[in-house]
């Protein structure tokens, strides 16, 4: 073979099976593809956009609504923008998951502590209790649970409980708190015993690891929270009243009301996802091996103190991140709220998407809310995981 | 002076004597499991308690209360549940608006559609190999059925409904999701940055979105993206973003299994003189596969409960049957009793499929406990 003259497909063949040069090809041939799909998408959308006669842009965002809402945690009218209607459905949509976290957080707690129970009886209805809403579509229990409430007597026969409460197919009508002056020194009395409690905290851990005293920190902490917010309340002449809901010909006076979308979507997400958690727990506990258990038995712990101090930090561990995913799943499974009528920032969306036409806009903002809201979760999780994770030697 | 050991001598065996009756046989099974502690007590009575309230009136309103035949809600006087929708709604239920003529080919289609699994579910099974040709062919076959088309009279899809439809969208977001799913969890840990920065892109994206706005997409976004003179079916346009929805999950169920691949095996293909793709598509990707069914069967159980969520971009799926039902003045206000049905359905499917994921966990359980 001649040394000189190399053939002339030799260089590409090499580039061929050159690893690097390879995949570099492949990836320039991966973005170009894509590249030219999105172009397509775009150009038919300018396309079919001007067809329409519609003009690309957040400019709508400033423009009057002209529909109502009915439940509302900041001031809104008809008569508001479109971006303050949106504000309100997205705080709607917060205040459903987080009220639903805490409780579907406790059920879950709950009922996965209790399957494991040497209760037979007790696990069997915790069993059927999960099985059942793990496997039936949330979508379902929601509207299950929202005509069953709006099932209920009319307002004239309101079921009363307590003579405070009122459940009527209208919702849940409730004493509301009126805050008077002086109020706010109790808060303030309540943020110095939440400071107090953090520092006494950290400084019995402290105490705690260097010399092994322990320190009764559940009673402190508490005592520290709620007496002097206690004291300062009772100083001041109790500055809190009940505004007490009235029975008016129609309907009621006074209180507050809270509807019976809200009570159905939050009841029908907290026992949905509590039973995800349930099994999340469950497992977390089971996972933690019996020697463990065995061994702080043999060093004289007491049963209540292995499960604090050793059962439950390790089974956290293997609890913290699905159970992290469960609460990102109640977030996103609050939009189904659209089905009930419930304003949440998909259903508001939904509205001014009919009503302004924008939907690219709407839809946007849709993603970008959720991912945000669904990346800041798993942010906030694995900064706690990590946290708490088992340091290795 | 001797001293005579003290000892007892027992020349024969005593006789066995049972247990304390405290602790064995019923009574001992009760006070171990249901009254161990007053805690315990408290619990069992309050279940007792709670069962004794619920089980007979809930029977009394399903069964002996209840009225099973009719023409309307007004046949149903006795105080219980009204079952009488079911002799004229059912077929509507099943198969939403489909042909009634055509119901055959759905039912086909369902029939089939265990001999296109069984190879898949029962790896022991004899003929299993022949079979497998058959599954592969199986999605092509069903939409044929489906749809029509040569020979057969031809259904639109706007036509399909009812249970047919969840299956339908299931189905196929299943078959068309594990594909891609592998994709793209092999490209999530590939070596090349684009492919792996673009992967991690689509999967974080659409599970970070609530499916309900990837509905919104296919009902309003990508009729835009596309050129006016190329309509895509909205059936179809659902399917494509449950698709991509699921595609996104089975991506990290995949990457899970994958992850549990131990490294001796990468490095022993490598060893071998495989390249890539032989050793990912017999050394890696058999093993990952394996680990990762109970999580697949588990994504499968949700994305089939996902599929009622059409009804908010108005297709005629199971729920939104019965919601126009009971909208109807002939069955106004039935609606525990349609959603009761309803929730029956969705429970025996998934049930029986969780269950089958929890006994394949303990048939791939290797570990030694």
């Amino acid at each position: 073979m001649a040394v000189s003259g190399v053939p002339a497909g030799f260089e590409l063949r090499r580039m061929w099976t050159d690893e690097r040069a390879r995949s570099a090809l492949f990836q320039v041939l991966v973005v170009l593809g894509l590249a030219l799909l999105v172009a397509f998408f775009v150009s038919n959308t300018m396309a079919n956009l001007q067809a329409r006669g519609l003009e690309p842009g957040f400019g709508f965002f400033g423009d009057t609504a002209f529909f109502d809402i009915n439940q509302k945690l900041i001031d809104y009218s008809s008569q508001s923008t479109f971006g303050r209607a949106l504000v309100v459905g997205l705080l709607n949509t917060l205040l459903v998951s987080a009220l639903g976290i805490i409780s579907a957080t406790v059920i879950g707690f709950t009922a996965g502590v209790l399957r494991l129970s040497n209760n037979w009886l007790v696990g069997r209805l915790i069993t059927v209790y999960v099985e059942f809403t793990r496997n039936v579509p949330v979508l379902l229990q929601i509207i299950f649970w929202w005509s069953v409430l709006t099932g209920l007597p009319k307002v004239a026969d309101s079921l009363s409980i307590g003579g405070a409460l009122f459940l009527n197919n209208r919702g849940v009508r409730m004493p509301a708190p009126i805050l008077e002056n002086g109020f706010g020194w109790v808060v303030i009395f309540f943020a110095l015993g939440v400071v107090a409690t953090f520092f006494v905290g950290r400084w019995a851990h402290r105490r705690h690891m260097a010399t092994g005293l322990p320190f009764p920190m559940l009673w402190v902490g508490l005592g520290l929270l709620i007496l002097p917010a206690l004291i300062v309340f009772i100083v001041s002449g109790q500055p809190l009243d009940w505004d007490m809901p009235e029975r008016t010909r129609f309907n009621y006076r006074g209180g507050f009301n809270v509807t019976p979308e809200l009570v159905a979507l939050w009841w029908a997400l907290s026992t949905y996802t509590g039973s995800f958690i349930s099994e999340i727990v469950r497992a977390g506990i089971l996972s933690v091996s019996k020697g463990q258990t065995e061994a702080a038995h043999a060093l004289g712990l007491r049963p209540r103190l292995t499960m604090r101090k050793i059962i439950i930090p390790q089974a956290l561990r293997v609890i913290i991140p699905p159970l992290t995913s469960q609460y990102l799943n109640l977030t996103k499974n609050s939009s189904l709220a659209i089905a009930i009528g419930y304003q949440d920032f998909v259903s508001i969306g939904n509205t001014v998407l009919n009503q302004s036409g924008q939907a690219i806009e709407v839809v946007g903002i849709w993603m970008v809310v959720y991912l945000s809201l669904s990346l800041a979760t798993s942010a906030f999780m694995n900064w706690y995981n990590s946290h708490i994770a088992l340091v290795d030697r | 002076m001797t001293t005579q050991p003290f000892f007892r001598q027992q020349s024969e065996l005593l006789a066995e004597r049972p247990p304390p009756a405290a602790t064995s046989g019923v009574i001992g099974w009760v006070r171990a499991n249901l009254f161990s502690g007053w805690l315990s007590t408290i619990l069992t009575l309050l279940g007792v308690y709670m069962l004794w309230l619920l089980i007979p009136g809930l029977l009394d309103w399903a069964f002996f209360d209840a009225d099973f035949h009719g023409d309307d809600r007004f046949a149903c006087t006795s105080s219980g549940a009204c079952w009488a929708w079911f002799d004229q709604r059912i077929n509507q239920f099943l198969y939403g608006f489909y042909p009634s003529e055509q119901t055959w080919r759905v039912n086909v289609a369902l029939a089939l559609l265990i001999p296109a699994l069984a190879p898949i579910l029962f790896d022991k099974m004899p003929g299993a190999k022949h079979l497998r040709w058959f599954s592969l062919t199986y999605p092509v076959v069903a939409t044929f059925l489906l749809i029509g088309g040569v020979g057969l009279e031809e259904v639109p899809t706007h036509k399909f409904g009812g249970f047919m439809l969840n299956v339908t969208v299931g189905l196929a977001g299943i078959v068309l999701s594990l594909p891609i799913g592998i994709v793209l969890a092999l490209g999530r840990r590939s070596r090349m940055p684009i492919v792996r920065v673009l992967s991690l892109a689509f999967i974080e994206i659409f599970r970070g979105v609530p499916l309900i706005t990837l509905l919104f997409v296919a009902a309003i976004l990508l009729p835009m993206f596309l050129p006016p003179s190329f309509s895509l079916d909205l059936v179809v346009r659902v399917i494509v973003v449950v698709t991509a929805f699921a595609s996104a999950y089975m991506a990290e169920v995949i990457r899970g299994g994958l992850q549990a691949v131990p490294r001796g095996q990468y490095e022993a293909a490598s060893a071998l003189g495989l390249g890539y793709w032989k050793t990912m598509g017999l050394i890696v990707l058999p093993q990952a596969l394996k680990i990762s069914i109970p999580g697949i069967v588990n994504t499968f159980i949700g994305l089939f409960k996902d599929t009622t969520l059409v009804i908010v971009i108005g297709l005629f799926d199971v729920l939104n049957i019965g919601r126009t039902m009971i909208a109807n003045p002939d069955w106004l206000g039935l609606a525990v009793e349609t959603q009761v049905f309803i929730s029956l359905f969705f429970f025996v499917v998934c049930f029986s499929m969780s269950r089958y994921s929890v006994v394949l966990e303990q048939r791939l359980d290797t570990s030694n406990s």
